[in-house]
């Protein structure tokens, strides 16, 4: 009988990854449980984004900055302890406008950021085909974020799970989480098909799924499924430097419409396929990609980069992000059932998120004071609103 | 005999043949180069299914030589790797 | 962009597709006919160099054409040439709409296709096993070499090895020994008595009893030998195929150490089988099934409907079971196609015509249980093989993402390592990956599952942004017909 670990992680995703990876860093013996396999829920229909030009000045953008950082040394470390990376590259962002109206928003937006330590360097019209030649002639203007950076994010994932299993962390894929092991109140463990594991603490990183785990401890956890639609082209030579999207991306993203929104998205991958977003429509759990989303965005992509319009779609991919009403990600103690952390609802910036989520949670986990305030995140704030 | 040019050679062809079946029976055996070992390649599934055989034809990259019918003086050129070095940044 | 209206919409003109399409119109429908070549005939019927007949059963082959080109002289029929179906979707209750990309000169156009039912029969594909070297130029499918000899009168090479199993190896061989290529030996994998039960349950099926004299007799006169229980295992050349390795296997399909001979060659035709095309019927939502091979085929009642209403379908996308199969399965289809568009209940077949679609059934099945492929083929990989032709993944990256990121399934695989992913989508690699992988894995492939996971591609063929960005238009009245030739 092996002795019970301190820490189960339920889910195998990109943010249970760097949970588990970060707890075994600080000596924590770590077993991570998903009911599927690595990286095949949230994580494996993402784009790896790791973005601080979408965001408003406030905690998001604070765990972005913190996790943008712990990315080059996660990476680092990954690629000495595993002799494999992730494809982690400080590729940069430029955010466009077609809108002339539209400019001053964006760039005000950016001096907001900049107060907070984000690098963004405002773009005239004229210099916008300095930094990524291919884009239509006729924008209005745009901003440079030289942080924004770009990781596949499957890979990210098996990667950290392989770098937490050297440190003696097990991986158990395709067992599912069916309840949690209590005594009292506090969570002690969770109970699998294959039988009870008993834990020290129990971190529910599940994803989109994460309400429905948290809903087996009693917790009512309000994480809703949003659906994004990604269109994958062919292999290309280098055309596309940046993550490049359009300036309405910001405002969808903050959005509480349950419509289709989409905005132009387009960036290289290290494969040479182009990605292009990223559409968001809350329809519950429904996979399938209806053709309007998809024209949609080919059309916005080809908007930006009439280059794209001779080049071939090779395949499209749905998956939902997990997201709060106040768009705000969950991570910390749930003061409701003692021994259960989250670490959820990061809606699409899950993999931008995910290395900060699990730094701060491996600093709560060994008794210290997080880096960060994780007031903004704590669990209950939904039962407090609705009182 | 009509003939198409390849790499600037002629290639002869046949009424009906495609790009790809005149190539190979020139003895031609590849015509792409791959992205990343610089493999040669050439036809494969004949059939469009696998796209070994792309290749660049009147300046357009990626199209498969097993489906393009072969023209008068069609200017084809081995593919190297994705293609479109002119659109290279 | 053109949006057609028709009753009926099939999608291949293989000899399914073909059947479908003018039993449909002779029950009266309105059909378009959609397919990839400029002539119809699919991979089965292929037109000879200069627009000639197809050689191969030319009989049947004229009296489907003759009823093709009646009901295109009727006006009933449209065909749609050098046009690919790249996505479909059915609404409840609605007309089936096909989205399409015709291929022109200098590029590609869009055009639409709503129908009242929609007959899918886009075939099926080689399967071909990877292994060292089968990414040098001169190793092609059996089905290319027949391509290249049928179609274009283009000899594959001047020293052949017909390789794999399967009834398909022998036709190919005859015809490449037959059109004066050197033959040097067809290696089946298999342990012939296959052949023996193959044969056996064709009792019923005369025509294949007499195809099967004809070939042995062909290979007898040009003197190739069939050996037995031997497989390609690798291929040489520096930048094409020099010879290749052969190699006896034990009955698992596990070569045989010492057993191996270098045989010198110019050209290597493989085949293991076939691939049915599923994607539009995953799309679309079909229920599948386990096909007479174990791999998924679409699951169909006796006229061809599938679980979705509204889309039928026939052939080997059902299961593959040849061509003759294929002719019955798409008559069938086609009348079943008019009544359904006319929202009338099919009428069930003929009761002779559903014993003789059951006699043609079990032969298949027959076939394919006489050719299982056996999963000790990867014992004849090495690390560097490439597993994934476009993306150039090795063997040792999928074994890689087992072992060390924890994939225990084919989509993890691909997602871990980009295998599938690239110009295919994985329609050559993806037998080859799920195997790999369940023999990482330490465990059986599961034909159906396994295939089945990877098997789904929203995107049916790669399609230009610039195509797809292009919003629906209003339906406009059929074009003119179209015979095809080059667009």
């Amino acid at each position: 009988m092996e002795s019970s670990p301190d820490v189960a992680v339920v889910g195998a995703g990109v943010v249970g990854a760097a949970v588990a990876l970060a707890a075994a860093r600080r000596g924590l013996s770590v077993v991570v449980l998903d009911r599927g396999p690595v990286a095949g829920g949230t994580t494996g229909a993402g784009e790896g984004n790791l973005l601080v030009s979408d965001k408003e000045p406030g905690p998001e953008l604070d765990l972005a900055l913190l996790s943008l950082r712990l990315w080059a040394e996660v990476s680092d470390h990954v690629v000495s302890a595993t002799g494999g990376g992730f494809e982690f590259e400080p590729k940069g962002g430029l955010v466009v406008s077609a809108d002339t109206a539209a400019l001053p928003a964006l760039h005000d937006l950016a001096a907001r950021q900049r107060a907070t330590g984000v690098d963004a360097i405002e773009v005239r019209a004229t210099d916008l085909r300095t930094h990524e030649p291919h884009l239509a002639p006729d924008l209005a203007g745009g901003v440079l974020y030289p942080q924004d950076s770009q990781v596949q994010p499957m890979l990210a994932a098996a990667r950290m799970l392989q770098a937490a299993r050297r440190l003696g962390a097990r991986i158990r894929t395709r067992e599912a989480v069916t309840g949690f092991l209590r005594s009292g109140d506090r969570v002690v463990g969770v109970r699998t098909a294959s039988g009870d594991v008993a834990a020290g603490a129990v971190v529910n990183a599940a994803g989109t799924w994460s309400g429905e785990v948290a809903a087996l401890a009693g917790i009512e956890l309000p994480i809703l499924p949003r659906r994004g639609v990604i269109l994958v082209t062919q292999p290309l030579p280098p055309m596309i430097r940046h993550k490049v999207y359009a300036a309405e991306y910001v405002a969808d993203v903050a959005s509480d419409d349950a419509g289709l929104e989409s905005s132009a998205v387009v960036e290289g991958t290290r494969a040479g396929t182009v990605l292009v977003g990223a559409s968001r429509e809350r329809v519950g759990f429904r996979r399938e990609m209806p053709l309007p989303v998809v024209r949609r965005l080919a059309a916005q992509a080809v908007r930006l980069f009439p280059v794209l319009a001779d080049v071939s779609l090779l395949r499209s991919y749905a998956g939902f992000r997990p997201y709060c009403p106040d768009h705000l990600p969950v991570v910390g103690a749930d003061p409701r059932a003692p021994g259960l952390l989250h670490a959820c609802g990061h809606e699409g910036a899950g993999v931008g998120l995910a290395t900060g989520t699990g730094h701060l949670l491996a600093q709560v986990l060994a008794g210290v004071e997080p880096d960060l305030d994780l007031r903004p995140f704590r669990p209950e704030r939904f039962a407090e609103v609705t009182v | 005999m009509s003939s198409f040019e390849f790499d600037g050679s002629p290639v002869p062809f046949a009424e009906g043949q495609t790009v790809g079946a005149a190539l190979w029976a020139h003895g031609i055996r590849s015509w792409r180069t791959t992205r990343f070992a610089g493999s040669p390649r050439g036809l494969f599934c004949g059939i469009g299914v696998c796209f070994d055989c792309l290749v660049e034809i009147e300046g357009r990259p990626d199209r498969r030589a097993c489906l393009e019918p072969a023209a008068e003086n069609l200017d084809v050129r081995t593919q190297i790797g994705a293609g479109r070095a002119d659109h290279q940044v | 962009m053109p949006t057609t209206r028709c009753d009926v919409a099939v999608v291949g003109a293989g000899p399914a597709g073909a059947a479908a399409a003018v039993t449909a119109a002779r029950s009266g429908a309105r059909v378009v006919l959609v397919d990839a070549e400029a002539r119809p005939g699919g991979q089965y019927w292929r037109h000879g160099p200069g627009g000639g007949q197809p050689a191969e059963h030319v009989h049947q082959w004229r009296e489907l054409n003759r009823r093709l080109e009646q009901a295109l002289a009727s006006g009933r029929l449209v065909h749609l040439s050098r046009s690919r179906v790249w996505r479909v979707d059915a609404a409840p209750a609605g007309p089936v709409r096909a989205q399409i990309v015709r291929s022109v000169r200098g590029g590609e156009e869009a055009a639409t296709v709503e129908a009242g039912a929609l007959v899918l029969a886009p075939g099926a594909h080689d399967r071909v096993l990877p292994f060292p070297g089968w990414d040098l130029p001169g190793v092609v499918t059996a089905g290319a070499a027949q391509a290249l000899l049928k179609e274009h009168g283009v000899l594959a090479g001047s020293r052949a090895v017909v390789a794999g199993t399967g009834p398909f190896l022998l036709p190919v061989a005859t015809a490449l020994a037959e059109a004066g290529t050197r033959v040097v030996e067809v290696d089946e994998a298999g342990d012939g008595r296959g052949w023996a039960r193959g044969w056996r349950a064709a009792a019923g099926s005369p025509r294949k009893i007499a195809d099967g004299a004809r070939y042995g007799a062909l290979l007898a006169r040009h003197r190739v030998p069939v050996h037995l229980r031997n497989a390609v295992v690798a291929a040489h050349g520096d930048d094409r195929l020099e010879s290749v390795t052969v190699a006896r296997l034990d009955d698992r399909w596990r070569p045989l150490p010492g057993t191996t001979r270098e045989v010198t060659c110019d050209v290597a035709a493989v085949s293991y089988g076939f691939v049915a095309r599923l994607e539009l019927a995953l799309h679309l939502g079909c229920a599948t099934t386990p096909g007479p091979d174990g791999a998924p085929a679409v699951e169909v009642d006796a006229v061809g409907r599938t679980s979705v209403p509204g889309v039928l379908a026939a052939g080997e996308v059902t299961g593959i079971g040849g061509a003759d199969l294929a002719l019955v399965q798409g008559a069938l289809a086609g009348t079943a196609a008019a009544a359904v568009a006319a929202g009338r209940e099919p009428a069930p077949p003929h009761p002779a015509v559903a014993a003789r679609r059951e006699r043609m059934a079990s032969f298949a099945a027959a076939m394919h249980r006489a050719h299982p492929v056996a999963d000790g083929w990867t014992g004849w990989l090495t690390d560097d093989t490439v597993a994934c032709r476009c993306e150039e993944v090795r063997v040792a990256d999928v074994r890689e993402a087992v072992t060390e990121l924890g994939a225990t399934d084919p989509r993890t695989v691909k997602l871990l390592t980009r295998a599938g992913m690239g110009w295919c989508q994985g329609r050559i690699c993806g037998p080859a990956i799920a195997a790999i992988t369940a023999d990482a894995t330490g465990r059986a492939l599961d034909p159906y599952a396994d295939l089945l996971g990877s098997a789904a591609r929203p995107v049916a063929i790669p399609v230009p942004l610039g195509i797809v960005a292009v919003a629906d238009a209003t339906p406009s009245p059929p074009p003119v017909p179209d015979s095809g030739g080059s667009s």
